[in-house]
């Protein structure tokens, strides 16, 4: 065993790191666990969307003396969330701005007798006008957030778009919106939290960022660093949704354990998970569209905006993204985005997997069909001819000087799919048949990472450190939720030092063990953590041959007697990397100019639908998913990314609908909350065209995202081509089709008449 | 008829996993919390407490149950199968192992439930169509891998027993 | 979970006269539960006001199913995924076996009992169409001895049928004499599994040299109970069946239908799909019947 040139581990299907706890049924996820003498919090929360809150009252029939009640006035730091701004109250202080806010906290051992103290409280409130969307909070009437409603704005220009309108050849306009979607982890938001005079607080939790709640925490109870710790638990699923909700829950279950004295449980059921907790921004994109006579790009004008509810916490990131995909992955001299997060009196919006990206890229995607169907132009044609290539610039000015393959990835799309053949089958079958089925293709990017500066200003710390039990660990705070974080990480570990994948284990998620790798979002984990951990491990070998006499070509043995070696001089044996920008990445937070993303994943994806006429009901037969996310790391994983991102994806287009009453969620239910089951998933194929990147961890790019972008308007552009009409929003339910084409006919009778 | 007593809290006894458990446990406890809580068997998972995701499924007397709807007064006497029961670290059932090689778990939560389905529909129906397979599984609810390679994991599965079957195995249906 | 398990108290008389007795000495007080794929919803979600339940889980006198030469009697603790294997089930009331394989999901079937889905009486029952367009009767029994009625009588009112106090349904009686008839039945629910209806429609006609001869059409979800569409049938009884009586049974439907707009679907897409389903039934028949 020795370091090679040949990847030995990276590549290959190595068996998942957690090994069998999960086929056991061993697996401890938050709710799995009990503490002798636990208590369980609960909270009562605000039934009105905006309103001052004039009393709290508490019933006589129960013994408030056995409760733990917690209110504002308990916080012994700050009230507030630190995200990127700290708007976000804790909790509510005389006044709530969306429903669901959290106003009272209770604790108490028995949990029934918590269910009837949580009904027991009564709010008096005074309400106040609410704006519930994104048109109610444009009219700045009432004023709901700072002064003027806008939680963020961005202005991108490239080149003079009001002058390309004059001479083009054609002008398209189009809206397309998307509505609220919800993770629906099969595992519901849960910590638990415990406090000491000695140590602090700590707090277990089903979690994405240790160190987002260690840094919230810090500021609410007012503590040192050294007197909070937080530690990741198994989690059953996140995708966004526990990236700063957990902030939040697990500072409402510190404050009831350090008034309690005891250890407390928090932990969601659904109906309270899908009511409360954040979801994916609504958007309004409108496009406007100049093109020359050949159907090539001369100008793109787009606004965006997307809801960002009551408070801002990632709205202004999400937006940032958002507008930095709007253009879509086509050559364009003149692009101007104008777009807009507004504030509304809904539960607060936050990530969901692809984070601003698949509202923006549905629009894109959408109206290229909508310009390809008024200009004559076949959809595939008019994306070839304004593809981005290498040395090309984005609509940020960015050169492409990493290889673009959408040509590539097209073909192999189409080829795939069968796409002409099966349209042509179509063409001829449709006519005589009630259910009409239809083929469309979305192409898109995907920014891998966080945008810009981003990451320096994270300026991630990971490590690799070895035991004296000759056990190889890797020192994240990246966390494994299903995507493979533990395994990928492992095989890089073990690639780069060049010992065996099972030598080498994940320290505990625990922010007294682990330095802050950054949090586990922005598809950024095996590009950068995974480059840092590359670093690390060949950093570690670089000192074992330096200092601690370990030949070129060792064996295993060699390397971990040359590891206590070392470990006798440094009295520890551990490697750390800190995060380097790549040369060359300049970026204008200003002027929205520059290199946006260090490295972008592509990719180009093909649906077939069906759409029953009787039923007005659309459904994915099949699906094609061709992508380039530099090296696969992992082959069984990386399928599985973007097969669980497509299926995400069929559900945003044509399932998850978010029924809104008065500002709440009315349909907080798995049973009218509806993501598609075994039966309704169609099958997915999937094609991985690799081109290492240069600095991602041991060449990959960003995956897990990248997948959820395209169905929506590939599903979308499917539905068009099948029955001849455009839909421009989601999700796409049965009756929202029937009343397009009922109003559509009354239009048209009554034109007719 | 004679005076009745309320019993709040009857004596209840079942098979678990092949061992007889008795509990004192209110009529309408629910199976899902007296295997969590009571037998503090937490393989079986909740997730939305309604008999919609299929996380909580158990075999009771040889059917597929959503052990959050059954009320535990009415497992009396009843042969209960949770995930725990299905194998171990080093004896893994055959549909562990296909799960395990094929990618089927992910996060992992829906997994013990996942398990429990298969194995019902492989006791009922061991050689499955994948019409079948999808059928057998819909009332499982997987938000991670988009179901792709849990269908692949089932069928490995059928393979593995149809072997073992072959050779007489343990796990032979 | 949000129900107090405490608070509610569950027996199991173990036999159906001890149930029996039990409402009959208390009526209205004790509520039955068979498989609880209702009951145990409303319990987690803390809405479970009946606080009294008595179990029919496990009653064999309950669960069968006796075919005979004119009738299948179903009893009513027969679960969906019963009815969905047992061969004469589906050879005599083939949309019966049909509506029990989209019931929920397999450990739904296993638990969910036909006497559970009428008894909780909801406009969107997965059974009650087929019932209604076989004719189907229900037994009722209690210490007073038995009775029976049509099954279109049982509905009364949204969420209210015509059992008194003390009564329990006993079985379904399902008249086999539909084998001649072209039969139909389709669900339209929110996805493929799972999904609770949005509207169905069940059928079952006759046709004499191109007349319709005998019609029956049912549905969920466009009244506040499952019902026969009494007004659309009789705009097709009697009628030779072509495009135009199609298009009139259609406007009778859609005039008939008084679906609502709920958290799930809304009432012009309900009228509306009703009236494309009787079409693609009516036109089956047509092109079957062109064809003989």
């Amino acid at each position: 065993m020795s370091t090679s040139e040949k990847a030995r581990i990276v590549g290959t299907a190595v068996p998942r790191k957690e090994g069998v706890d999960k086929l056991l049924g061993r697996a401890r996820y938050l709710d799995d666990i009990e503490r002798e003498g636990m208590w369980f919090g609960a909270t009562v929360r605000s039934s009105i969307p905006r309103g001052l809150i004039r009393s709290i009252g508490f019933d006589r029939r129960i013994d408030w003396t056995e409760f733990t009640v917690v209110t504002a006035a308990d916080i012994p730091g700050k009230n507030h969330i630190h995200l990127i701004n700290t708007d976000q109250p804790v909790m509510a202080d005389g006044m709530v701005n969306h429903c669901e806010e959290a106003i009272v906290l209770l604790a108490h051992p028995d949990k029934h007798k918590l269910r009837e103290a949580v009904d027991a409280v009564s709010i008096e409130y005074e309400p106040l006008k609410p704006a519930l969307s994104i048109e109610e909070s444009e009219r700045q009437d009432p004023i709901v957030w700072g002064a003027d409603n806008i939680l963020k704005s961005f202005l991108l220009e490239k080149g003079d778009v009001d002058s390309a309108w004059a001479t083009a050849a054609h002008i398209v306009e189009g809206e397309y919106r998307t509505g609220a979607q919800e993770h629906l982890y099969i595992e519901n938001n849960g910590v638990i939290a415990e406090w000491s005079d000695e140590s602090g607080i700590t707090v277990w939790g089903s979690l994405q960022c240790p160190y987002y709640v260690h840094k919230s925490l810090l500021a609410v109870l007012d503590l040192p660093e050294d007197k909070v710790r937080v530690i990741q638990t198994e989690t059953g699923g996140a995708f966004g949704g526990k990236e700063d909700y957990p902030s939040t829950l697990a500072s409402h279950a510190a404050l009831l354990a350090m008034k309690s004295g005891h250890v407390v449980k928090m932990a969601y059921d659904r109906m309270e998970d899908l009511a409360a907790t954040t979801k994916r921004h609504p958007s309004r994109v409108r496009h406007r569209t100049a093109l020359d006579r050949d159907g090539r790009l001369l100008a793109m004008d787009i606004e965006v905006a997307t809801d960002g509810g009551a408070y801002s916490t990632l709205s202004s990131t999400v937006l940032s993204r958002a507008t930095l995909h709007s253009p879509g992955p086509y050559v364009c001299p003149n692009v101007r985005v104008t777009s807009r997060s507004w504030a509304t009196n809904t539960v607060p919006y936050g990530a969901f997997r692809g984070f601003g990206a698949p509202q923006a890229i549905f629009a894109v995607e959408r109206h290229m069909d909508e310009i390809a169907a008024a200009i004559g132009i076949d959809p595939v044609e008019l994306r070839r001819r304004n593809f981005l290539h290498d040395g090309e610039t984005t609509a940020t000015e960015q050169v492409m000087r990493e290889p673009v393959i959408l040509d590539q990835l097209l073909d192999r799309a189409l080829a795939e799919s069968d796409y002409y053949e099966r349209r042509k089958r179509f063409a001829r079958e449709n006519p005589s048949s009630a259910v009409k089925r239809g083929l469309g293709i979305a192409a898109f990017y995907h920014g891998a990472g966080f945008t810009g500066s981003g990451e320096r200003y994270l300026n991630s710390l990971a490590g690799i450190d070895v035991t004296p039990e000759g056990k190889v660990r890797v020192l994240v705070a990246n966390t494994e939720f299903g995507q493979g974080t533990n395994t990928i990480l492992s095989q890089i570990a073990a690639e780069s030092i060049g010992i065996d994948y099972d030598d080498v284990e994940m320290a505990p998620v625990d922010t007294n063990v682990v330095p802050n790798s950054g949090p586990t979002v922005a598809s950024r984990t095996s590009m950068v953590v995974g480059r840092l951990i590359e670093r690390a491990g060949l950093q570690l070998v670089g000192v074992l041959h330096e200092r601690a006499g370990l030949k070129q070509d060792f064996t295993r043995d060699e390397f971990f007697a040359a590891c206590e070696r070392l470990r006798k001089q440094d009295g520890e044996v551990v490697s750390r990397c800190r995060y380097e920008a790549p040369e060359g990445i300049f970026w204008d937070d200003q002027k929205y100019r520059g290199e946006a993303y260090p490295a972008f994943a592509w990719s180009v994806q093909v649906a077939q639908v069906a759409v029953d006429t009787a039923t007005y009901s659309a459904e994915v037969d099949e699906f094609w998913s061709v992508q380039e996310v530099g090296r696969v790391l992992h082959p069984v994983l990386a399928g599985g990314q973007i097969e669980g991102g497509v299926a995400q994806g069929i559900g945003y287009a044509l399932y998850e609908k978010v029924v809104w009453k008065d500002g709440r969620m009315a349909n907080n239910q798995m049973t009218n909350y509806i993501m598609p089951t075994a039966q309704d998933v169609p099958p997915i194929h999937i094609y991985f065209e690799e081109i290492p990147c240069r600095f991602g961890g041991c060449g990959a790019k960003g995956i897990g995202e990248l997948p959820h972008d395209g169905p929506a308007p590939a599903i979308l552009n499917g539905i068009r081509d099948a029955i001849g009409v455009g839909f421009n929003s989601i999700p796409l339910l049965p009756e929202d089709l029937f009343a397009q084409l009922n109003a559509q006919e009354s239009k048209a009778e009554a034109a007719a008449v | 008829m004679s005076e009745r007593r309320p019993n709040f809290n009857p004596r209840i006894s079942f098979i678990v996993n092949g061992e007889r458990r008795t509990v004192e446990a209110p009529g309408m406890k629910r199976l899902l919390d007296v295997l969590r809580e009571d037998l503090h068997l937490t393989g079986t998972k909740e997730g939305c407490g309604e008999g919609e995701c299929g996380s909580c499924s158990v075999r009771m007397n040889g059917e597929l149950v959503n052990s959050c709807l059954v009320p535990v007064l009415q497992a009396e006497g009843a042969e209960i199968e949770t995930v725990e029961g299905l194998g171990t670290a080093d004896g893994l059932h055959p549909i562990q192992k296909a799960f395990l090689e094929c990618g089927g778990a992910q996060c992992g939560i829906c997994t013990p439930g996942m398990l429990m389905a298969t194995a019902q529909l492989l006791a009922v129906n061991p050689h499955p169509t994948i019409v079948e397979i999808r059928e057998g599984l819909a009332g499982n609810l997987c938000r991670c891998t988009g179901f792709k390679r849990i269908f692949d994991s089932v069928a490995a599965a059928v393979g593995k027993m149809d072997a073992s079957a072959k050779t007489g195995g343990a796990h032979a249906g | 979970m949000r129900g107090n398990a405490a608070a509610h108290e569950l027996i199991a008389p173990g036999s159906l006269e001890g149930v029996l007795e039990l409402l009959a000495g208390a009526p209205g007080e004790w509520t039955p539960i068979a498989g609880g794929t209702e009951i145990m919803v409303a319990h987690a979600a803390g809405r479970l006001r009946e606080k009294k339940l008595v179990s029919l889980w496990g009653l064999g006198e309950l669960r069968f199913i006796e075919a005979s030469e004119d009738s299948i009697a179903i009893g009513a603790g027969v679960t969906f995924g019963d009815l969905r294997t047992h061969s004469g089930v589906e050879s005599g009331a083939h949309l019966l076996a049909k509506s029990a394989t989209w019931i929920g999901s397999i450990a739904n079937q296993s638990r969910a009992t036909i006497g559970g889905n009428l008894v909780n009486g909801s406009p969107a029952a997965d059974s009650s169409p087929a019932l209604l367009v076989y004719d189907a009767e229900v037994e009722l029994i209690s210490v007073r001895g038995r009775r029976r009625i049509a099954y279109s009588d049982f509905h009364t009112g949204y969420k209210r049928n015509a059992m008194a106090p003390d009564e329990l349904l006993y079985a379904v009686h399902v008249p086999i004499r539909f084998r001649e008839h072209k039969q139909y039945l389709r669900k339209v629910g929110t996805r493929r599994a799972m999904a609770i209806s949005k509207m169905a429609l069940a059928g079952t006609a006759l046709l004499k040299a191109g007349y319709i001869g005998e019609i029956r059409l049912a549905a969920a979800s466009l009244a506040p109970f499952p019902a026969r569409l009494y007004k659309t049938e009789a705009a097709l009884r009697g009628r030779l069946l072509n495009s135009e009586t199609i298009r009139e049974a259609q406007e009778a439907l859609m005039d008939e239908a008084k679906p609502i707009d709920d958290i799930r679907s809304t009432a012009a897409y309900r009228s509306r799909v009703a009236a494309n389903l009787l079409g693609e039934f009516l036109l089956d028949l047509l092109s079957a019947e062109e064809h003989q």
